[in-house]
């Protein structure tokens, strides 16, 4: 049974603990064994993608010092997975403990799909699901084929969804434009950012989206805000809560 | 120049260009259109990704031998009959060409799109000069005609609409009031411009790609403008940065290949024009500008950015650009490659412009030259905020919060108080002036209980 430890971006932990909990069910509906090292804070990245490397670096430290003995390390995230993966090197310059770290941290999704070899996942979701590839694991996790490049496509995190009983997909004009949320981004550059998600958000509506899913909770929070702004008849969920068999909380009564 | 001296605020300028949402959804549309374009085009070539590597492969080996390139480029050119000049900066390429121009008596230049001229200010010093420059690519000459800096370096005038440049023609160039049919405005356009060509002394292009083994240059545009500007007068003026150099005339189809199917989903430009030498009897002079390319050359994390053939695929695909427009960069190349040249040359100034950008990568994937975009963006933040460039509110909440996240203890508490208040402030209090993110959002529903504390106390199976 391999042992993972459990990456809980610091947001997650603190505001969507189901997104957690959801996790935590698949990996061990998939034989895993988890452990949830409680000394876990935060990747850095808000500080790394800010430029202050600085500060980042001690939280960079810790991290590879917490989860350098597990099997696996599996995070309900595209983005926090990249940074460890993809933006740690300038904090260890070949060091080797962080080398066979980084080799072994994954995302939820490509866990299940390329570890575990998941093909599908039993269950049934009866509903219209718009699936919003989150930038960091379509373009640097690749977790999918992004629209600009050329070649076969694939798609790990709707290849597991589709195996549900059920679901449909909205079909986008604009199959993974950015929502707009960005880390400090989403305040830094505020009113482009809300364009962005409601441009986002209109495109789901157009498509018939009600359940608005992705890989990343940080691009949910965003969406969300703006979606219960409006008052929009879309509920949002993370890809491992839907992937758990997590009911849809129904929608307020003014939409129904 | 005035404008060089105030700081670039983007996420303000931006914030300008969105409240007219109408407007700002009509850029967005517009670009998006050229990006879809590109799509089909890179789609249809199964080859696509191996070009683009290709291509990168050129680029990086020119590069890494620039100098030798460039020598060799000069001797063969030289050999061809052409003159090279070279300027370390833009007021001596302004200079040279101004006493090329002033030793032919030249009066009226018709100059085709360069962006390296715009880089350079050369319209406004020419003018200073008394001397009169058209420039001739028609999205140049609308932002010309309106006294402003094109806002995309392909398609200058992206920016304005079919009724707003009908208006302008009408003023300038005596249209009928209210004219706003594309077909008749470019007739009229054409016609004024054929007067420019057929007046001119001489004719200023820039340069696409210089082939150092054969000495010529090769200048692309769909209107032609190029070829008419310097047909007649005896005078060629071409101006180039030094980073436009290729290898051999083997490797220019790569590039064709790739430089109009990126920029606006065409197979290739209507005009690929190769200059090989001066007309008979006529006289063509290059002119080779360095302009701060050379300190990018000596820079590990930048080097790449000189692979870019100005393309403005990364413009095109940008959901920030296509929503704050070009204006909003203050820079002559805007959008992501601009976010990475400009601050090369002057970080103070252009501070900000790496932050305009959610990190997308979307660039990075469409970029023909394969260039990583935005972890250049992302270096930039590193060293925009190594130098001391960063407000000092973020640098403060930086600083704060990496305090408290390396300790758990703290963390633990400043999560509960958060969740506490979110749960209990009134909405008065969570919504004020202060929080930007609740301006047009609303903030996560709070649990009572972290992830951690629901994971400690579950059932262990």
């Amino acid at each position: 049974m391999p042992r993972v430890g459990l990456f809980i971006p610091c947001y997650v932990d603190q505001f969507y603990p189901e997104v957690g909990l959801a996790t935590v069910d698949l990996l061990h509906r998939y034989g895993c064994d988890t452990d949830y090292p409680t000394a876990q804070t935060c990747c850095g990245q808000p500080m790394a993608n800010t430029g202050c490397v600085e500060q980042a670096a001690p939280l960079a430290r810790r991290f590879v010092e917490i989860f350098a003995q597990y099997d696996y390390v599996v995070c309900p995230s595209g983005s926090c997975t990249a940074m460890v993966r993809h933006h740690y090197e300038e904090y260890f310059h070949g060091d080797a403990t962080y080398a066979r770290l980084r080799e072994r941290v994954f995302e939820l999704t490509e866990f299940l799909v390329d570890v575990l070899g998941v093909q599908r996942v039993e269950g049934s979701f009866p509903y219209r699901v718009g699936l919003h590839q989150s930038c960091h694991g379509l373009r640097e996790l690749r977790l999918a084929r992004s629209s600009e490049t050329v070649g076969p496509a694939f798609n790990k995190t709707r290849q597991l969804l589709e195996s549900l009983d059920g679901i449909e997909f909205a079909e986008l004009t604009r199959p993974d434009e950015c929502c707009g949320f960005g880390g400090t981004f989403a305040v830094n550059e505020e009113a482009v950012s809300c364009m962005m998600g409601l441009d986002r958000v209109h495109d789901h509506l157009q498509a018939g989206t009600q359940v608005l899913t992705s890989n990343d909770m940080s691009c949910l929070m965003h969406l969300d805000g703006l979606i219960r702004r409006q008052g929009q008849p879309i509920r949002v969920m993370h890809v491992a809560e839907i992937l758990a068999g997590r009911a849809v909380e129904p929608l307020p009564k003014r939409h129904a | 120049m005035a404008e060089e001296l105030t700081v670039v605020d983007h996420p303000r300028a931006a914030a300008k260009f969105v409240r007219d949402d109408a407007r700002a959804h009509w850029h967005d549309q517009a670009l998006w259109f050229v990006r879809v374009k590109r799509d089909r085009m890179a789609q249809s070539l199964p080859e696509w990704e191996t070009l683009r590597a290709k291509a990168a492969e050129i680029k990086a080996h020119t590069v890494g031998h620039l100098a030798e390139y460039l020598e060799q480029f000069e001797r063969q050119a030289t050999a061809l009959g052409a003159k090279v000049h070279w300027a370390a900066d833009a007021a001596e390429h302004n200079q040279i060409v101004l006493d090329i121009l002033q030793r032919h008596g030249v009066k009226q230049v018709a100059k085709s799109k360069s962006m390296l001229t715009e880089e350079c200010h050369l319209n406004p010093f020419l003018e200073r000069h008394g001397i009169t420059v058209v420039d001739t690519d028609l999205g140049e000459w609308i932002v010309q005609l309106r006294g402003e800096p094109p806002s995309h370096i392909v398609l200058p005038a992206i920016h304005i609409k079919k009724e707003e440049v009908g208006e302008l023609f009408h003023r300038k160039l005596g249209t009928e009031a209210g004219a706003t049919d594309p077909k008749y405005l470019t007739e009229a356009a054409r016609y004024k411009l054929r007067q420019v060509f057929l007046e001119s002394q001489a004719g200023i292009t820039g340069v696409n790609f210089a082939i150092a083994e054969t000495g010529g240059i090769v200048v692309c545009t769909n209107e032609g403008n190029a070829d008419l500007g310097v047909s007649l007068p005896k005078l060629h003026i071409a101006c180039m940065g030094i980073e436009k150099l290729i290898p051999r005339a083997a490797d220019l189809g790569v590039f064709l290949r790739l430089l109009a199917r990126s920029a606006t989903g065409q197979p290739i430009t209507t005009y690929s024009s190769h200059f090989h030498g001066p007309a008979p009897s006529g006289e063509l002079h290059i002119v080779l500008v360095d302009n701060g390319r050379s300190s990018i050359l000596g820079n590990d994390d930048y080097r790449r950015s000189l692979h870019c053939i100005r393309c403005g695929a990364c413009m095109n695909t940008c959901p920030v650009y296509r929503r704050s427009g070009g204006h909003s960069y203050g820079a002559t190349v805007p959008g992501p490659i601009g976010s990475i040249l400009n601050p090369a040359r002057d970080p103070g100034r252009y501070a900000t412009l790496p932050y305009a950008c959610s990190l997308c990568g979307s660039c990075t994937d469409v970029c023909p030259v394969k260039i990583n975009l935005h972890e250049q963006l992302l270096t930039w933040r590193r060293d925009i905020a190594a130098a001391g460039k960063l407000s000092w509110s973020k640098q403060a909440a930086m600083k704060a919060a990496a305090f408290v996240l390396a300790r758990p203890g703290l963390y633990r508490l400043a999560g509960k108080v958060a969740r506490f208040s979110l749960r209990h402030l009134p909405r008065l209090l969570l919504y004020g002036p202060w929080n930007p993110w609740g301006r047009q959002r609303e903030l996560p529903r709070a649990p009572r209980r972290s992830f951690r504390e629901q994971y400690a106390r579950r059932p262990k199976p």
